[in-house]
């Protein structure tokens, strides 16, 4: 099937200015500052604005999406989304790139945009059906629908401050739902509602787009809902598009980026409630930086913890795990190994420094869980789950093809010709 | 991508890229004539919905101002009316022209702050907004008509036969106030305490304007520069209309060509922000 959306390096930049908060000039401010630089001695020094600074809510993003697919959005605020969907919805321009689009695009980025307060619901569903791009006549044709989806029959004629914030979004969802264009966007819309009615809305969602055949890009920062409606997502991280996959894939991208991000590196209070605690951990290469992006297969890398004991303890003993990125332990490493007896120790502070041994880990992505336990007292036991997550790149020296399985060795195969 | 790339490729409906909108508009502006249409619907609802005094407003005001006016040049300067109704008449028929231009720009020169969020949320040509807003002070306009048919029956004045011409001069106000409150809401949304300078505008206006005496004081030779004021024109074809009075055709074409001059001003200057109003607002 052909794309239906085809985007293009498509950027956009701001100009953002530190003199303020305000986003907007008044003319005082441009007036004075015309008037000092007039009088300044150094006017040329003053033609770069230093207060002022370019910012790309999106750089270079390409995707495609074709007919009917159903696909999800997902980043963190200020990741691009929101911008991508007003470009789309050409409420803004793109500053390069293009989106070449076929059909009608109706977006819907709040529920009950132009809703008038003094104006009846009747009116009102007019007035937004009009905004959201429909013409009389199919409102007309949808009216009995969309009353009855909003159920609101009996306060047809009430303005529509005097309804309760619940009927307020029934009825602006209930216009949005019985759009009928080609290409739908919705933004983060279904946070508001309450859950009998956002099951509800999902649910026409989910109709608009596997029955009628209609394509559907959804901003949410619900994943579950996204996981649900959705065949595809992309994710979107700093303007650039970093992912575009299956849900479920693009989501477990997502959850990587959020725990992690430059976060291998754990300072932790005192507890003084625990005879042992971890204080500090970090995950660290060879020259001691934190690491935060991925590790070549033959790289080494070190896990570093500091251990407070607040207390004589007869029997510590110290482990870590590591998981691969399905959740299943692959490893659990457990100091005792080393000489096979508990470790006694006194208040004070212990450190160690662990080194992974190179190769060990296959391409993929791992969680590494850190713990000291007491072994007489359980309630003392300080464990970190999932604490770090690292990912393991194939740097393709040693390798002509993608390897299965979890553990990357590299073996003495004693190979001779024997006759 | 190389620049030969063409990207006129006709199997697509939309092709979003700097610039672009440009294109479009035209053809978008009369796609989207069913929002003006309910914008201005909203826009005239809400106005007489809420208060009784709505409507009762558009009365009274230019009434009292008329009276007032009266008093003022009539009573006590002594001016005299150079044509053949009585003053109150010619006040009130220089009133309407006015009181819809001051209006007009007021509502349209705040509407599209005033629609913020329709701005950033959906797609149509912005010039919508401050369009709709103007529809809201014509039907203000014909309700202040309403008086101007009883101070006929009161002075027992018939009308004249030049009544017929009054739509064009309606036009002419209409395209004059919204050339001017298109530069203004522009101008607005990119520099928020400039709304303080607009009713200022209009006030000094009502003195430059002449509202309540006849442009016939002015004399024959500063008749051209004052008829840069492209109100004096419509002002004197609302009389010429409504009385009969004599009409100076050389001050109303530099009337029009004002208007024009202000309106392509308005639409260029629109048009030039528009596409960051999204981004400003």
């Amino acid at each position: 099937m052909s794309s239906i959306i085809e985007v293009r390096n498509l950027s956009k930049s701001y100009i953002i200015s530190h003199e303020g908060k305000a986003h907007y000039k008044t003319l005082r401010d441009v007036m004075t500052r015309h008037a000092k630089n007039f009088f300044s001695v150094h006017r040329t020094l003053n033609n770069q604005d230093p207060g002022k600074e370019e910012f790309w809510a999106l750089k270079d993003v390409n995707f495609e999406i074709k007919q009917g697919e159903r696909v999800g959005i997902i980043g963190r605020n200020g990741a691009g989304k929101s911008t991508l969907l007003k470009i789309l919805s050409r409420i803004t321009e793109p500053t390069s790139g293009n989106i070449k689009i076929k059909g009608r695009v109706a977006s819907l980025l709040e529920v009950g945009t132009g809703f008038h307060p003094e104006l009846s619901g009747r009116e009102n569903i007019f007035l937004n059906g009009a905004i959201l791009g429909m013409t009389r006549l199919e409102i007309k044709k949808h009216f009995d629908e969309i009353v009855d989806f909003a159920e609101i029959e009996k306060f047809l004629d009430t303005p529509v401050k005097r309804y309760s914030s619940g009927m307020y979004v029934r009825l602006a969802f209930a216009v949005a739902a019985h759009l009928e264009p080609e290409i739908l966007v919705v933004d983060e819309v279904l946070a508001v509602g309450d859950a009998e009615f956002q099951k509800k809305c999902l649910g026409k969602m989910e109709d608009v787009s596997k029955n009628q055949g209609r394509t559907v890009l959804f901003v949410s920062h619900n994943l579950g809902v996204i996981n649900t409606l959705c065949n595809r997502a992309v994710l979107l991280k700093n303007g650039s598009l970093i992912s575009n996959d299956t849900p479920d894939k693009v989501i477990s991208e997502y959850m990587y980026y959020t725990t992690n991000e430059g976060h291998n590196h754990i300072i932790l209070e005192d507890d003084l409630s625990k005879s042992i605690q971890i204080k500090e951990a970090k995950l660290v290469l060879e020259d001691d930086s934190i690491v935060d992006s991925a590790i070549d297969i033959p790289e080494k890398y070190f896990l570093k913890i500091l251990f407070k004991v607040h207390k004589f303890i007869r029997n510590a003993h110290f482990t870590f795990e590591i998981k691969d990125a399905e959740h299943r332990v692959i490893l659990f490493a457990d100091k005792t190994d080393e000489k096979g007896s508990y470790e006694s120790v006194l208040p004070g502070l212990y450190g160690c420094k662990i080194e992974i041994p190179n190769p060990l880990f296959n391409k993929g992505r791992y969680y590494l869980t850190i713990g000291c336990m007491d072994n007489d007292e359980e309630e003392n036991n300080h464990v970190l789950p999932d604490v770090f997550t690292f990912e393991v790149a194939d740097s393709k020296r040693f390798r002509t093809y993608p390897r299965p399985g979890n553990v990357f060795k590299i073996f003495n195969w004693n190979f001779n010709r024997i006759n | 991508m190389s620049k030969a790339e063409p990207l006129e490729d006709k199997s697509w409906d939309l092709i979003i890229e700097s610039g672009r909108t440009e294109r479009n508009y035209w053809r978008d502006l009369w796609r989207f004539r069913e929002l003006f249409y309910i914008l201005s619907w909203r826009d005239i609802k809400v106005r007489y919905k809420q208060t009784f005094i709505g409507g009762a407003w558009s009365i009274i005001r230019p009434l009292l101002t008329t009276i007032i006016f009266t008093i003022v040049f009539s009573r006590i300067a002594k001016l005299q009316n150079p044509g053949a109704a009585p003053y109150a008449l010619m006040v009130f028929a220089g009133m309407l022209p006015w009181q819809f231009f001051s209006n007009a720009l007021s509502e349209s020169s705040n509407s599209l702050i005033g629609n913020a969020n329709l701005i950033t949320k959906v797609y149509f040509p912005r010039m919508i907004i401050p369009a709709s807003s103007v529809i809201t002070s014509l039907v203000d306009l014909g309700i202040s008509f309403i008086i101007m048919i009883g101070m006929y029956i009161w002075y027992h004045y018939p009308p004249s036969w030049n009544i017929i011409f009054l739509p064009v001069f309606i036009l002419l106000a209409f395209l004059c106030s919204f050339g001017i409150g298109l530069y203004l809401t522009a101008v607005n949304v990119k520099y928020r305490d400039f709304k303080y300078i607009i009713p200022f505008i209009v006030q000094f206006g009502l003195y430059i304007t002449p509202v309540g005496f006849s442009s016939s004081i002015i004399g024959e030779k500063w008749r051209w520069l004052y008829s840069l004021n492209p109100m004096v024109g419509i002002i004197d074809g609302f009389r010429w209309c409504l009385l009969g009075d004599q009409m100076h055709w050389n001050s109303f074409y530099i009337s029009i060509i004002i208007i024009s001059l202000f309106l392509w001003l308005g639409i260029y200057y629109f048009r030039k922000m528009e596409r960051t109003f999204a981004d400003n607002i």
